[in-house]
């Protein structure tokens, strides 16, 4: 029962307040404690699959492998409560950041519009199901981009729209290729055949369009352009939300695709990802580089950091996956942090161009903290999370004995102190410009929601142990499918 | 018909790509849309045609011992119902951009201006 919570509790509040929009203030509050709620839920979720195993649960108690399969293991819980947090975040710091007429137009109903695919696809069992959870979660963050409607929005929502839309007819046809190969769509059920059939089809053309499709959403290379260019464009607390979570859901699905179905030509994929990764990594953090916009290269390290992530699923071993699940988990977090504290900037000094920036470390030092914890944090400085993160994975390359890619991930984290440096001197250290515009107070909402998440990301590198125990749990059923298979099927390995 | 059928979608699939590489920014909507429409043919063949038999309904009456695949035309039918969806918003994304910009030049999308 508590599987389909996560995903019926965000319906049932965006109709409701799709009907109260005009009520700013019961918007405002309805929404955070909707989203309190959604985080324990997760919580609990989470504790059950800790202690119980993996949990299942078949939506009109059809029998697998023909009805729709609820499925949740310890990644899926792990990416539902990081989600939930992110959203609880984002909603104590959207009143006092986005303008009422916004807020008004139905800013809140398509956020739960959104948590609401997203949680969907994280818990399904079913690859059409999946397809339809993303088309859930994307029509909503459509409307988001576009919300409000100034021109600079449109025209990063009409690229991103059009790039997301070519993206799903990719995920689409490769669903109707795998099924007219394997005719069935349970992902249990088509990883166990795989496993089992003699005469099993070459399905890695379906593999590579669903390649194809998770990496335009994950904004890997050479698919990432998109992101830079659409991100920046709507209210900040938005595009932390997209950050935190949208780009994160590509990469759940390519974990776990990777974990199920990939049976044939283990070692072209394991080569072809890591090439993916680090070319992903590198072009990422040297076009963040040449940018002056802070949203512009907080979107660029979107991209390099998602590299990482790439490169722990590619190698595969149990250590390296757990450091990935662990560095998903602190990016999801530090990443809005840092997109959150670039709003505070902006709403003290208007503007987010590095030009007109400046004295913010002198005038407010603790707007300039609240940037410095998940900026170090992303460049992984100890005892930070991002340090964890990449030393275990790392760690986790060298075990593997994959020395180039390692070099790479090594390189490309100097890079990123670099341009976590280059905000932090041009927005904190240097002195204030002459035609830098006078200073504006800061919400107070918007600075604790912004501290919350700091205090989030220091406690996820304080308990590091822990927390990689988890991870390590979770990447010992990503190493096994058995144990997802054997869930859903009752099959166990022959 | 199997034939015929993988020409349409490969007709479909080059004239969606030569209108999504145009300038004017109504064609790249018309693109998406036969984008869309290949897809939902190529579905319907992928995953094996089986002419001549409804899905269900003499298989249930007892006419005929076989029956064509269900769920492909389910699968169809709700990629065309999103497809729909996100089309209409797509049309209203390319209005408010043509009222606010005035123009229909997808040149106008970079920032350089």
């Amino acid at each position: 029962m508590i599987l389909v919570l996560p995903i019926i509790l965000p319906l049932v509040f965006m109709v409701l307040l799709i009907f109260t929009r005009r009520w700013l203030f019961f918007q405002q509050a309805f929404s955070l404690l909707s989203a309190v709620a959604l985080t324990v839920v997760s919580a609990l979720l989470l504790s059950q699959v800790a202690t119980e195993g993996i949990l299942t649960i078949q939506l009109g108690t059809w029998p697998a492998p023909y009805g729709i399969t609820l499925v949740a293991d310890l990644l899926s819980a792990i990416m539902l409560i990081t989600t939930s947090f992110v959203a609880v975040v984002v909603m104590v710091y959207s009143p006092g950041f986005i303008d009422k007429e916004r807020q008004t137009a139905g800013y809140y109903p398509l956020v739960f519009g959104l948590l609401m695919g997203v949680n969907g696809a994280f818990l399904t069992g079913d690859i059409f199901n999946m397809y339809v959870w993303y088309e859930v979660m994307l029509t909503s963050s459509f409307v988001l981009i576009a919300l409000g409607g100034s021109a600079e929005q449109l025209r990063g929502s009409v690229k991103y729209v059009t790039i997301s839309f070519v993206a799903s007819i990719f995920f689409v046809s490769a669903i109707g290729i795998l099924y007219g190969q394997t005719g069935t769509l349970n992902m249990a059920d088509l990883a166990y055949k795989m496993r089992t059939w003699e005469n099993m089809p070459y399905i890695n053309g379906a593999l590579m369009l669903f390649f194809v499709a998770f990496s335009v959403k994950a904004a890997l290379f050479p698919f990432f352009f998109w992101l830079p260019a659409s991100y920046h464009t709507p209210p900040v607390p938005i595009t932390a939300l997209f950050a935190g979570t949208l780009t994160k859901v590509g990469i759940y699905t390519m974990f776990r695709f990777y974990s199920l179905f990939v049976v044939q030509d283990v070692m072209f994929w394991k080569l072809f990802l890591l090439i993916i990764a680090g070319l992903t990594m590198s072009v990422g953090v040297l076009m963040a580089a040449s940018q002056f916009d802070i949203r512009k290269i907080l979107s660029f390290h979107i991209i390099s950091q998602v590299g990482y992530m790439v490169m722990g699923l590619a190698i595969f071993s149990v250590n390296s996956l757990a450091a990935a699940i662990y560095f998903t988990v602190h990016n999801m977090l530090s990443k809005t942090n840092t997109f959150l504290a670039g709003g505070l900037v902006f709403q003290r000094l208007g503007s987010y161009d590095l030009k007109y920036l400046g004295g913010l470390y002198k005038a407010a030092p603790f707007l300039a903290l609240l940037f410095f914890i998940p900026a170090m944090s992303l460049a992984g400085i100890p005892p930070l999370p991002g340090f964890f993160g990449k030393l275990f994975l790392i760690k986790g390359g060298f075990a593997a004995g994959e020395y180039l890619i390692t070099a790479v991930a090594i390189a490309v984290g100097f890079f990123t102190l670099f341009s976590m440096i280059k905000i932090w001197n041009e927005a904190y250290f240097k002195k204030t410009p002459e035609d830098a515009q006078k200073a504006q107070p800061v919400n107070r909402s918007a600075i604790a929601a912004t501290t919350l998440l700091a205090a989030a990301v220091i406690l996820l590198g304080i308990f590091a142990g822990p927390a990689m125990e988890l991870t390590h749990q979770a990447a010992m059923q990503l190493k096994d499918p058995y144990q997802y298979i054997d869930a859903i099927l009752n099959q166990t390995s022959p | 018909m199997l034939l015929l059928l993988a020409v349409v979608i490969g007709v479909l699939y080059g004239s969606a790509v030569y209108l999504l590489l145009r300038r004017n920014i109504f064609k790249l909507i018309l693109g998406l849309i036969f984008l869309g429409h290949a897809t939902n043919l190529l579905l319907f063949v992928a995953s094996g045609l089986t002419s001549g038999y409804p899905a269900f309904i003499r298989f249930i009456t007892g006419e005929s011992e076989s029956m064509a695949d269900p769920l492909p035309q389910a699968l169809i039918l709700t990629a065309i119902v999103i497809g729909l969806g996100v089309t209409a918003f797509a049309l209203v994304l390319v209005y408010r951009f043509y009222s606010v910009t005035k123009t229909v030049d997808l040149d106008e999308l970079s920032e350089n201006e």
